[in-house]
């Protein structure tokens, strides 16, 4: 489960070292070749200049002459930068009932990662409850029923092209029927420009407040790993469209470093609460910030 | 957009010394620095950002620019005829076979749009005449199959599957036979995402070219991605070869710089644009436009106009 992400781990903060290995003092080409790694891993270049800025001060602050001691302290730098506010990196969903909607543009993951947690859930014993509220993409819910058998759990589904919210009303009331601890609804992937499936996003929570307000309530945005700069728009609209609560980094097996969620948080706000490391129903991790900003540096 | 104004904060940074008729090498040094900006806030990849500037800037502080009457607008043209050079020219065609069938594969990571993109060219195709068939290799995404079955229906073109149980190289091979025997000119291959540092399912997509000889092998890529979209691109091309990439998502508001890099980098081109999700929304690739659309610089040309 943790080879994914050391396959990318391996040899932490290598590149930081190397790169301060062949300097004798700090100086502004030294910052200039940071610079360079924190956004070749896609964290954006505004949120690369504060960091680089921070860290300038923090070396003037502290009188730091040794080129060595700047690693510890950009990891510094960046663990506070994940973990500066009121961050909750779990899921919270107690008290049950449960709800989890899961969010994101096309392909980055959504479905899959509603099949590792349908499979987790089960595993500590809950009564899981999967809505297919993607009635729009071609075998999205056949994809999605292939993850409920391998996990174990029950999926309430309507014909392709059926209204996506009648699916999310239908789903709260087996839920509260079937006495569910937790109830996951996929969506269909939408880009957050298009104003009209935006929308239909909308609609789907209006349901979820008349019907289900009693529920503990997350909303997962599901952001690829390998998306670069455009991750901060998506992030932004959907928090203003459905006010999400968490973030799932996927496809974190993969070389891209996800770098762009220092972006996302530093904007916006949002803890990252899960990341995917493979396409197999048991990668799925927690989020570690130190994890992940190690990851973050490695080769 | 932050950036999107780009033209207008050169023009600011250049039109100034406009009255003195001259630019500086300073003059033109911080001018490069929002382009290189801008560029990387587009996603383009920072070793090819590093090289174009460099370019821009030895050209910037010729003669040509420093005793223009417009400096501004020459270095604003001079930026934008080399992103239009790294674009390459329009080429969205595929190369069909002197004897049919023409076999296409797609590959491409996890979720790029392969599925949907193989039912779009299908589509394009049918309306040239062609009688493609589609052709179901991934055998590991649940419902894959059904995916592209249900797509193949949407644009009423045939799909050959054998089920998951099968080796998709032995899929891949009965379905060229099966196309052949059917009067297919077109085999189109959908083949299951796979991360680029996958060497097994990299070999598998070798496997695969060795037994059919593709015309066409296609690299679908998602606009929307990040510095590592070269790496991906080169990794395809140097453990596969590729002929071409097929950019999807362009719907989307990413300004697509992972689109230049990729260009820049392997020197494939970009063959076709997805603009939506529909089957009908598959568009040839605009070089101009693409570029302007990197530099969020949608005024560029009627400033460079003025020049
Ligand atoms: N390598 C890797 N692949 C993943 C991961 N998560 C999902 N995938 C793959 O990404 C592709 C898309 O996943 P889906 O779950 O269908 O994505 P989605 O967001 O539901 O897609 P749409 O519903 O079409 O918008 C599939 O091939 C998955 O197997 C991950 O963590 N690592
Ligand atoms: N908006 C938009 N969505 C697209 C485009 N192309 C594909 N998609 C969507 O992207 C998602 C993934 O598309 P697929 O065709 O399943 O991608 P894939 O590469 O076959 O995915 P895997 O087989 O899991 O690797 C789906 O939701 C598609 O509808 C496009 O040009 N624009
Ligand atoms: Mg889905
Ligand atoms: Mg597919």
């Amino acid at each position: 489960m943790k080879k994914g992400l050391e396959k990318t781990r391996k040899g932490i903060t290598e590149k930081v070292d190397n790169v301060l290995k062949s300097y004798k003092k700090i100086d502004e080409e030294l910052f200039e070749e940071l610079e360079e790694i924190l956004i070749t891993a896609d964290v954006g270049v505004n949120t690369t200049l504060k960091i680089i800025e921070d860290l300038k001060d923090k070396v003037r602050e502290r009188k730091i002459e040794d080129p060595s001691e700047i690693n510890n302290l950009l990891k510094e730098e960046i663990t506070e930068l994940l973990t500066d506010y009121e961050t909750n990196n779990k899921l919270d969903l107690e008290p049950a009932p449960a709800i989890l909607l899961v969010v994101g543009v096309n392909g980055v993951g959504k479905t899959t990662t509603i099949g590792k947690l349908a499979h987790r859930f089960k595993s500590e014993g809950k009564k899981v409850l999967v809505a297919a509220g993607d009635t729009f993409r071609a075998a999205a819910i056949e994809q999605l029923s292939e993850w409920c058998n391998r996990a174990g759990v029950d999926i309430i589904a309507n014909k392709e092209g059926s209204d996506p919210a009648a699916v999310i009303f239908d789903a709260i009331q087996a839920a509260k029927a079937r006495k569910a601890d937790i109830l996951i609804c996929d969506t269909a992937g939408r880009l957050h420009n298009k104003k009209n499936l935006m929308n239909e996003l909308n609609k789907i929570f209006r349901i979820v407040d008349r019907e289900y307000s009693e529920a503990t309530r997350e909303v997962l945005l599901v952001l690829d790993a390998t998306t670069g700069q455009n991750a901060i728009m998506q992030a932004r609209t959907f928090k203003e469209a459905c006010n999400i609560t968490g973030l799932a980094l996927t496809k974190l097996d993969g070389t891209a470093k996800g770098g762009v969620v220092l972006a996302v948080q530093s904007e916006l706000k949002v803890p990252v609460k899960l990341v995917g490391v493979g396409e197999g129903i048991e990668d799925l991790q927690d989020f570690d910030p130190n994890n992940f900003v190690d990851a973050l540096f490695s080769e | 957009m932050v950036f999107e104004s780009l033209a207008e904060k050169l023009q600011n940074a250049l039109g100034k010394l406009k009255g003195k008729g001259k630019l500086s090498e300073k003059d033109v040094k911080n001018a490069m620095r929002e382009v290189k900006l801008a560029l990387l806030e587009a996603d383009v990849n920072y070793k090819v950002v590093k090289d174009f500037v460099k370019k821009v800037k030895e050209r910037a502080v010729g003669h040509e620019v420093m005793d223009s009457l417009t400096p501004g607008q020459q270095v604003i043209k001079i930026v934008n005829d080399e992103l239009c050079n790294l674009m390459g020219k329009t080429q969205s065609k595929i190369e069909f076979a002197d004897s049919p069938p023409t076999i296409i594969m797609m590959c491409g990571l996890q979720g790029a749009g392969k599925t949907t993109t193989t039912g779009k060219l299908a589509s394009l195709l049918k309306k040239k005449g062609k009688k493609p068939l589609l052709v179901a290799c991934d055998i590991y995404r649940p419902a894959a199959i059904k995916q592209l079955e249900v797509v193949g229906g949407k644009v009423d073109v045939p799909v050959f599957s054998m089920g998951d149980k099968q080796n998709p190289v032995n899929i891949a091979k009965a379905a060229v036979e099966h196309g052949k025997k059917n009067g297919n000119d077109v085999i189109i291959i959908d083949t299951a995402g796979r991360l680029h540092i996958d060497e097994e399912l990299m070999e598998e997509l070798q496997d695969i070219k060795d037994e059919v000889k593709p015309n066409e092998i296609l690299l679908v890529l998602d606009a929307m991605t990040g510095q590592d979209a070269v790496k991906v691109a080169e990794s395809f091309e140097n453990k596969l070869g590729i002929n071409g990439v097929i950019l999807t998502k362009l719907d989307g508001d990413a300004r697509g710089g992972s689109a230049l890099s990729i260009r820049a980098v392997t020197d494939k081109p970009i063959k076709f644009v997805g603009m939506g999700e529909k089957l009908d929304e598959l568009e040839p690739f605009h070089p101009d436009r693409m570029a302007s659309r990197i530099l969020g610089m949608g005024d560029v040309l009627s400033l460079i106009e003025k020049a």
